[in-house]
């Protein structure tokens, strides 16, 4: 049924370009790409900080020596006592901190259920719109593991902030499963009164090690 | 109340009657002007703005005018990605379609991400018809779902219901859905949506089947694409071990590069975010992470008739942003119900008719149900120019139709012309936008209107004076 319909499907968007012509390719569409690679060239940590906190997240900029202690804080301020770990999450990360931290060997969804947070690092970070894209790689492990759980700490690396959407877009890698994160999840759908938290993890927080 | 488009009144009766209900209009208003101040601040954040517009314009008419290259490279992408691809010329194929795959999981119950596409189609019904549950799991979708409703706006499409009501949909029907509504709701949106969150948690976690739309698809690597706030989506694109994504044929972009223009044009245009909470993107299956088993149903249902036509095919450059909306007089006042269909506002009044056809009363009337003020193209973040592609559609509509449409149409031109007050304001606030749109002259009916004046400056007495001609014509 469905191979009789793709060659329907394409016989018909090739009858409804008939106006276009025949020698014509692709790239002959000019698209001018008129914009800025960037809509600002400060400092852009200060500005990822403003961003992610106005999308209400908990941020902290730390020295890069300080990060097992901030998350060590972190954790405790939360009331945590078993987090998931990316399997390959920098154990100095969390060895300041006496939470259990489970690592995520193909735990099951309800085993993730079960955890009181995960904490992750991140593969960029974009300043002019506070988002952090986690990509599956080095201390991030697999999608649902920073989903599941309701509390979300993401450790991002002060060179891994870049300052806008397209230089984002030209270091990521299609091929990998992306999650783009601005902010904790959120709903306007009653009454356009925003809500903080509705199905993803309803506390960001954020250690910025520079 | 009716789950279905089916059977609606044509527009000047829907409207009408949305315009005597005090609740609706008094939301749509807060609504529409809330998403319109913030899309503005975010947008004049952009100081190259217009050139983030015109890229991405220029970005969808490459695609579309190489559509079937791109398909085809799509089609390949994700066949290697592990992916499968179906094709479905319509609404029937494609429902027949996504019922085969779920069955053959063996599952009877699907989780849903909020995607137009599938309610264009009717999945929902089709699936119900099937002996498979589909579970809208997008909130404002929870609630229109729940209270056997439709959607009235692309963006919060349970914008017409308020709170109240709301917690008298959640306490009266979440227990044949699933998990009660907990005892002592109050109708704070806060603890409603607490009562969301745990009411879809184990639908969630025990999910095995979910189908979703996307936003994009990208031909050049395969990669589709979804912007959401809840995580409801995330839930759905990761969990489960099936993924069935239903995607118009009209969501390609040719490059991964092109999404750096429309990751800035979509968030800022639609929720007047500078980013949305979350954005996921997938190409074809990964070992150990998220669905292994992912198809992709690449969907026809009238798209490649718009493509047909050299001036509606701008229509789908269409990202679904709904800016249109919020920024109509006409949609404010009438609501999104009236339109008869999932595309509401502006952009269903060009899009619904051409993919349906004008046979119906209420198809005839969408074009007319447009004071061709001109705001929707100011904002729209491709530059669809919405008032030249209706006045092509009003030009077809007479041409081709009997008299009883052109009755209808005329109502529809009368209700949105007829009440001095009803958009007076709106036509002077529109005003900026005049020297942004060009002057047009249209062949056809619309010729001698057009040849002395731009489209958004026609005053009232022109319009009736044109339509007074033509049924004179059409008498002769
Ligand atoms: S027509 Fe333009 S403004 Fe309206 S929803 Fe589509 S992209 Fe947005």
């Amino acid at each position: 049924m469905s191979d009789g319909a793709r060659e329907r499907i394409l016989a018909k968007v090739r009858a409804a370009l008939a106006d276009v012509p025949r020698g014509e390719e692709p790239e002959d569409v000019v698209v001018t790409r008129g914009y800025v690679r960037a809509h600002t060239g400060g400092e852009l940590i200060g500005l990822l900080v403003d961003r992610l906190t106005d999308y209400r997240a908990v941020v902290h900029r730390v020295p890069a020596a300080e990060v097992a202690e901030a998350v060590a804080q972190a954790l405790k301020r939360r009331g945590v006592r078993r987090i998931v770990v990316p399997p390959d999450l920098p154990t100095r990360w969390t060895a300041a901190s006496s939470v259990v931290a489970v690592a995520d060997e193909a735990l099951a969804v309800a085993e993730l259920d079960g955890v009181d947070g995960v904490v992750t690092g991140c593969a960029l970070a974009v300043a002019e719109t506070g988002t952090i894209v986690l990509d599956a790689g080095v201390a991030q492990g697999r999608r649902a593991i920073s989903l599941v759980p309701d509390y979300h700490l993401c450790v991002v690396r002060a060179d891994q902030v870049v300052g806008d959407v397209p230089d984002a877009v030209a270091l990521l890698d299609p091929g990998r499963p992306l999650t783009w994160i601005s902010g904790p999840s959120a709903t306007s759908d009653i009454e356009l009164d925003r809500v903080e938290g509705v199905h993803g993890p309803r506390t960001l927080e954020v250690v910025i090690a520079e | 109340m009716s789950g279905t488009f089916v059977g609606m009144p044509a527009f000047p009766e829907a409207a009408s009657a949305a315009t005597q209900n005090a609740q609706l209009r008094h939301n749509l208003r807060k609504a529409t002007h809330t998403i319109r101040g913030k899309r503005a601040a975010v947008v004049s954040e952009l100081d190259d703005w217009a050139e983030l517009r015109a890229a991405g314009k220029a970005i969808k008419d490459r695609t579309l005018r190489h559509l079937d290259v791109y398909l085809e490279q799509l089609e390949e992408a994700v066949t290697a990605a592990g992916g499968h691809v179906h094709w479905a010329a319509d609404a029937a194929e494609a429902n027949a379609i996504v019922t085969r795959l779920v069955r053959a999981t063996g599952e009877t119950e699907v989780v849903k991400v909020k995607s137009m596409a599938t309610q264009e189609i009717e999945l929902n019904e089709a699936l119900a018809e099937a002996g498979i549950t589909a579970y809208e799991t997008d909130l404002a979708e929870l609630i229109v779902q729940l209270g056997e409703d439709r959607p009235s706006h692309i963006l919060v499409p349970a914008i017409h219901r308020n709170r109240a009501e709301i917690r008298e949909i959640f306490n009266r029907t979440m227990a044949e859905w699933g998990v009660p509504a907990p005892a002592n709701l109050s109708d704070e949106p806060r603890a409603l949506a607490e009562a969301a969150r745990v009411h879809l948690r184990d639908k969630f976690l025990n999910a095995k089947v979910a189908v979703s739309g996307a936003n994009f698809a990208v031909a050049e690597t395969g990669t589709l694409v979804v912007l959401e706030s809840e995580g409801n989506g995330r839930m759905c694109l990761t969990l489960p071990e099936t993924l069935i994504s239903v995607v118009g044929i009209e969501k390609l972009v040719p490059t991964w590069q092109d999404l750096e223009v429309f990751m800035q044009l979509l968030p800022r245009s639609s929720t007047g975010e500078r980013m949305n909470p979350y954005t996921s993107t997938w190409t074809g299956s990964t070992p150990g992470d998220g669905p292994g088993d992912f198809h992709l149903v690449l969907l026809d249902n009238g798209r490649t008739d718009v493509l047909a036509d050299e001036v509606g095919r701008q229509s789908l450059r269409c990202i679904r942003c709904s800016a249109c909306l919020n920024i109509c007089p006409v949609y404010e006042r009438a609501g999104g119900h009236a339109y008869g269909s999932v595309y509401p506002g502006p952009i269903g009044a060009i899009l619904t008719p051409q993919l349906r056809g004008t046979s119906s009363e209420l198809d005839a009337s969408l074009p007319y149900a447009s004071s061709l003020c001109g705001a929707c193209y100011e904002v729209c973040p491709v530059a669809i120019d919405i008032p030249e592609v209706l006045v092509h559609l009003r030009g077809k509509v007479v041409e081709g139709k009997g008299t009883t449409v052109e009755r209808v149409a005329m109502g529809a031109a009368g209700w949105v012309l007829g009440d001095e007050k009803r958009l007076g304001l709106a036509q002077r606030a529109a005003g900026k936008a005049r020297g942004l749109v060009p002057k047009r002259h249209l062949p056809g009916p619309g010729a001698a209107w057009t040849d002395t004046r731009d489209i958004p400056d026609i005053p009232e007495e022109s319009f009736r004076d044109w339509w007074a001609g033509r049924g004179r014509g059409q008498q002769r």
